[in-house]
């Protein structure tokens, strides 16, 4: 079976010379989720960047077989949708439905059909009642759903996910956690969150200083990184 | 200074809206040629920012504060085709949304604030920007975009027959050299604040120059400061600027002065409180 | 929250919600020709277009108070000239400017509270304005509100910081401070704007704002037009017929 995702020694410098991704090897394989988890800086969600060519570093990429470059940008990114951490960056449109429709109008579909399919990408979500709002007017986690919506009406193969619980309160994890497992999607979850990571994924990759330091099953790289948040275990308690 | 609909003549809002039509169309082109090509974003996001950078007050003296205006700031870090841009579309929607300057005033309001104010604010910049002398000229850029505004906003109004005496006219004056002042300082502060935070986002004015961009911009400095001399009533209203001297500080016009200059400050702390209250409720 | 009364009224449903945005821009600027123009007999054309703007703002079911205290808005500025006018000894002028400046703000906000800001600026889009400047002009609608959550809870954190009358004594350092405050929502804003620029590339963004719906002109509309049109001024020539 070939590989959704096949990254080989991906390197990236940030403009001041700084290394941000030394040697990068990543695979994903079709029906899998992926947790990528590590310290803030270590280069997470620079890597989620270049995987549909929003950074271009040395290395090679092949996104469902294709090799990320220009020529093929747009198959890419039609194929692996990114949801972003912060939703007011990703809902630019000034209502839902438009947002939702905004990728599926760049891919040349017409408004009617864009149309069906954004309510459609709504429905899944169980955004359809927000579908004229303003963005503004949306919780947190309506805004999260959104900009999944958003993503899901272009039909992707690949879903990349970053920091999505960031701004939701405990019931918003549960309840995206479960929106989530629902999607038939391949997954990447770039994600501070243990217990969403051991929700949703199979495997965990552990990022260090630009460097994948570990990778293996999400428990194991949990507990071997001690990236469950264990008051039990700490000091604090006594 | 945002003129509302109904204080311009007729033939003075017409004749700037057909000004400005094909002014915000070229510099609306050259705004697209110049940037990168995330520029609608930016422009909209940096738009926002001079909207809500006007909640950050600025002490000025006791109890007093003062906001940036903005025009200038944007010209340091954009070039002064997109700040025009920026500046155009929040005056639109200040129309619009906010009824804040008027719909036919509108090519009036542009001219002013978005296309000789922002121009005028970067002629120091642009001559200076680049040399030892570069503070003093993003001081002189953030004063000289309003008060080139301020002054061709009141030329206007003179042109349309709206009756000013001397007394007042020379209030205004002072008060729009004082704003002008405070908007050079806020400028500044900003500009070196951010020389330190983002210095990316700091523009410094390269050696190739667009004479046509600095032509226009001193022709706004000279027109807004001419005009208003012209404005003021043609030549009777500059008899009487000449007349200011001080042989002719009489009773008479000390009286007619103090006057002036109290009832400027009563409305100016009425306006303040208006503002206020319009404010809170602006955000229901 | 900052919710924006006119907009709020704009997600209405009304006959006057309904027609297109093209023909209530042509029948706004016609009746703030028709009113920017008039002199003779102001005091009486006024209140006919009153009248009109009252009975449109029912119509369109805008509560009509709310309405009228918002145009208020442009009465401070009146009233500085009119006081201006006073002095230079000519008191009758400042009641038109008044009447005139108030009568427009209030037309603009009808047409505002009718028509939700996307659907206006789509629609002078196809009258000929700049695409370019009405999508600036979109997203600093979107954002405004984003970046000025961000400047209150600033604001707000300057304020906990100790705030007192005391202060105007620091006022200097006080003055760097908020400078180092604008400059950080600068660089904010600054980094947002890149960040939804990413977000427009990674679903396919090509240059171009293309449009979900277009807007429609129906022969309703151009009957709308028709009549909103010839409403102010049919009002000003029977008001200066009557007075001749």
């Amino acid at each position: 079976m070939s590989p959704l995702i096949e990254v080989r020694g991906l390197q990236y410098r940030y403009e001041d010379g700084t290394a941000a991704l030394n040697g990068i090897d990543f695979r994903l394989n079709p029906g899998e989720s992926v947790a990528l988890l590590g310290p803030n800086g270590s280069g997470k969600t620079t890597f989620a960047l270049h995987l549909n060519g929003l950074l271009r570093g040395e290395g090679s990429i092949q996104i469902c077989g294709l090799t990320v470059e220009k020529q093929n940008l747009p198959a890419i990114r039609r194929k692996l949708g990114i949801v972003f951490q912060d939703s007011d960056s990703q809902l630019f449109m000034p209502t839902v439905v438009e947002d939702v429709a905004f990728g599926l109008l760049n891919l040349g579909m017409d408004s009617a059909a864009a149309l069906v399919k954004a309510r459609a990408a709504l429905e899944t979500v169980g955004m359809s009642a927000a579908e004229s709002k303003a963005p503004y007017h949306l919780s947190a986690g309506e805004k999260k759903r959104v900009a999944i919506a958003g993503v899901l009406a272009m039909e992707p193969e690949i879903l990349v996910l970053d920091e999505p619980t960031t701004f939701l309160d405990p019931p918003g994890h549960i309840s995206l956690a479960e929106l989530l497992s629902q999607l038939p999607q391949a997954k990447i979850l770039v994600t501070h969150d243990s217990r969403l990571a051991a929700a949703l994924c199979n495997r965990a990759v552990f990022f260090e200083r630009g460097q994948i330091a570990a990778e293996g099953p999400v428990e194991t790289i949990i507990a071997r990184f001690g990236w469950d948040v264990a008051w039990e275990r700490s000091k604090l308690r006594s | 200074m945002h003129i509302p609909d109904g204080f311009l003549a007729t033939p003075v809002w017409a004749t700037l809206d057909a000004a400005a039509a094909p002014a915000v169309v070229y510099l609306t082109r050259r705004a697209q040629r110049s940037l990168e090509e995330n520029k609608v974003p930016l422009l909209g996001v940096l738009g926002a920012f001079v909207f809500a950078a006007q909640m950050i007050n600025f002490p000025v003296g006791p109890g007093t504060t003062g906001h940036l205006v903005g025009g200038a700031l944007l010209a340091f870090t954009l070039g002064p085709a997109p700040a025009s841009v920026v500046m155009a579309a929040i005056l639109a929607i200040q129309a619009l949304v906010f009824q804040d300057g008027g719909i036919l005033a509108l090519g009036a309001n542009i001219t002013n604030m978005a296309v000789l104010g922002v121009l005028a604010g970067y002629l120091p910049f642009h001559i200076w920007g680049g040399t030892k002398w570069r503070k003093l000229s993003l001081f002189a850029g953030g004063a000289l975009s309003v008060l080139v505004s301020a002054c061709l906003a009141l030329a206007e109004l003179l042109v349309s027959g709206v009756k000013m005496p001397p007394s007042v006219l020379s209030v205004s004056l002072a008060l729009f050299t004082v704003s002008a002042i405070l908007e050079g300082a806020i400028t500044l502060a900003v500009m070196q604040a951010l020389e330190r935070v983002q210095p990316k986002t700091v523009h410094y004015p390269q050696p190739n120059r667009s004479p046509i961009l600095a032509g226009v911009a001193l022709t706004a400095v000279l027109l807004a400061t001419v005009g208003v001399l012209f404005a003021a009533g043609g030549p009777d209203g500059i008899e009487k600027l000449l007349n200011l001297h001080p042989a002719s500080l009489d009773a008479n016009f000390l009286r007619q002065a103090s006057t002036g200059i109290l009832g400027l400050v009563l409305i100016y702390g009425a306006c303040l409180v208006i503002g206020r209250v319009a404010g809170r409720h602006r955000s229901l | 929250m900052h919710r924006l009364a006119p907009e709020r009224w704009a997600r209405g449903s009304s006959p006057l919600h309904r027609r297109d945005p093209r023909a209530k821009v042509v029948a706004l600027l016609v009746f703030l020709i028709a009113l920017a123009t008039a002199h003779r007999g102001l005091p009486q054309f006024a209140l006919g277009l009153f009248v009109l703007l009252v009975a449109a703002l029912l119509w369109a079911r805008v509560p009509v108070w709310g309405a009228l205290v918002r145009a208020g808005i442009v009465l401070p500025f009146s009233a500085v000239f009119a006081v201006v006018s006073w002095m230079a000894g000519d008191a009758a002028r400042g009641v038109p400017l008044a009447i005139k400046s108030y009568l427009s703000a209030l037309a603009v906000l009808l047409l505002i509270s009718t028509t939700p800001l996307p659907i206006l600026l789509r629609g002078l889009e196809s009258m000929g304005a700049p695409h370019f400047l009405l999508d600036v002009g979109q997203f600093l609608y979107r954002y405004f509100f984003v970046i000025s959550d961000e400047a209150q809870r600033m604001n707000g954190a300057a304020a906990a910081r100790g705030a007192s009358a005391r202060q105007w004594r620091l006022g200097g350092q006080r003055f760097q401070a908020a400078a180092g405050a604008l400059a950080v929502l600068f660089a904010r804003s600054y980094a947002r704007a890149e960040d939804i620029h990413r977000a427009m590339l990674a679903r396919g963004f090509e240059g171009r704002f293309l449009a979900l719906s277009g807007v429609r002109f129906q022969r309703i509309d151009l009957l709308f037009t028709a009549v909103a049109s010839l409403a102010p001024l049919a009002l000003r020539i029977a008001v200066e017929r009557a007075l001749a």
